[in-house]
């Protein structure tokens, strides 16, 4: 595939699988003070409330695991996925929301921390497992494909830059105080907790925070374009395995 | 006497009218100056929505179109004016943004 090919000739040292780690497998210096900080890895605290969060019953007694398939444990290498009834792409932070609306509850916020958590706690039961991101002999599977690849190369915000001006020209460079990480497996490491948030922040926010920083207006989280765009960048890293929860400056 | 009063008067009028036309002609260069504020911001919006229509609005458009609204609010209206025009500047150059990557997007694929 050429996406991965132009990644592994413009990294030649780098492991396919280290990709996943983002900043860290192109940057030592960056590699061994996060091997040092993942000795007590910031995101833990949130990774615990996950946990609990996702077995706290609802107030209709059933939990996020009966909506999932195998009780949502090492599923999330699986999303986001094409729902060939809705015709459109769901994601896990998507089908969450939707569990507590089946069973319920109000949704939560895709940029907060309880969805942070619960799709940290989702991501860690899948460490290791490769992505596996289907598009099915569906034409409309195809065009979110599409859309999603569109996305990712469109210029925007008064900046003019696309995710592909960071991620695919320019990673592994600094901007400003940043190191760039690569397009291929940038999501595995989903959610990360961020030093600079302070905080956990799941695909939404990242999503979101990209297109503010390049001035931008965001739209709105899990817009079809950003679920287009997930299912876009998640089936390029297909193979690659979750490494998520991560943790970046 | 009668000259020196009828002259007194005279001038006491001259400048009263002088005062009235200046107060006059005051507030139609404000009010010329709100209408262009209303018609600035107007056209402003009206290309904003434009570049929300495409999906593609900026963060810097929607701060010089509050800025417009906050001078507006206190009639500073020069500045009102001027942020507007600044606001419509800029969403045309996303809807230009916009158009262009319709196609532009392609040269920067991976292929």
């Amino acid at each position: 595939m050429a996406f991965r090919n132009y990644f592994v000739k413009k990294f030649p040292d780098v492991k396919l699988e280290e990709f996943v780690n983002g900043p860290y497998a192109l940057n030592q210096d960056m590699r061994r003070q996060w091997q040092e900080i993942d000795q007590f890895p910031p995101y833990e605290f949130s990774l615990e409330k996950g946990k609990e969060l996702f077995a706290t019953p609802f107030r209709n007694g059933k939990t996020y695991s009966d909506c999932f398939p195998n009780r949502g444990v090492g599923i999330r290498q699986n999303y986001p996925y094409f729902d060939a009834l809705e015709g459109k792409v769901v994601t896990l932070e998507l089908a969450l929301n939707r569990c507590r609306e089946a069973n319920g509850e109000s949704p939560v916020s895709y940029v907060g921390d309880a969805m942070a958590a619960l799709t940290a706690y989702m991501a860690f039961t899948s460490r290791g497992k490769p992505f596996d991101i289907k598009i099915p002999d569906d034409r409309r599977a195809l065009e979110a494909y599409q859309n999603g690849k569109r996305y990712f190369y469109t210029r925007r915000g008064q900046l003019n830059f696309s995710c592909a001006t960071c991620h695919v020209q320019y990673p592994g460079e600094h901007m400003r105080a940043e190191v760039l990480a690569p397009a291929l497996g940038i999501l595995n490491a989903m959610p990360i907790y961020r030093s600079e948030w302070g905080s956990m922040g799941t695909i939404s926010r990242r999503f979101t925070t990209c297109n503010s920083q390049i001035r931008g207006q965001p739209l709105e989280p899990q817009s079809e374009e950003y679920r287009d765009l997930e299912y876009y960048l998640s089936y390029l890293s297909n193979g690659l395995p979750i490494s998520g929860p991560g943790a970046r400056p | 006497m009668n000259n020196i009063a009828s002259s007194k008067v005279r001038l006491c009028i001259s400048w009263l009218g002088l005062i009235l036309w200046l107060a006059g002609s005051t507030a139609s260069v404000a009010a010329g100056s709100e209408s262009h504020f209303i018609s600035a911001y107007a056209a402003a919006e009206s290309a904003e929505k434009e570049a929300g229509s495409l999906r593609n609005q900026w963060t810097v458009t929607e701060a010089a179109l509050t800025k417009a609204r906050k001078a507006g609010e206190r009639g500073d209206f020069d500045s009102a004016t001027e942020w507007a025009k600044e606001a419509e500047r800029l969403a045309k150059a996303s809807i230009y943004q916009a158009t262009s990557e319709r196609e532009a997007w392609k040269d920067l694929e991976i292929r």
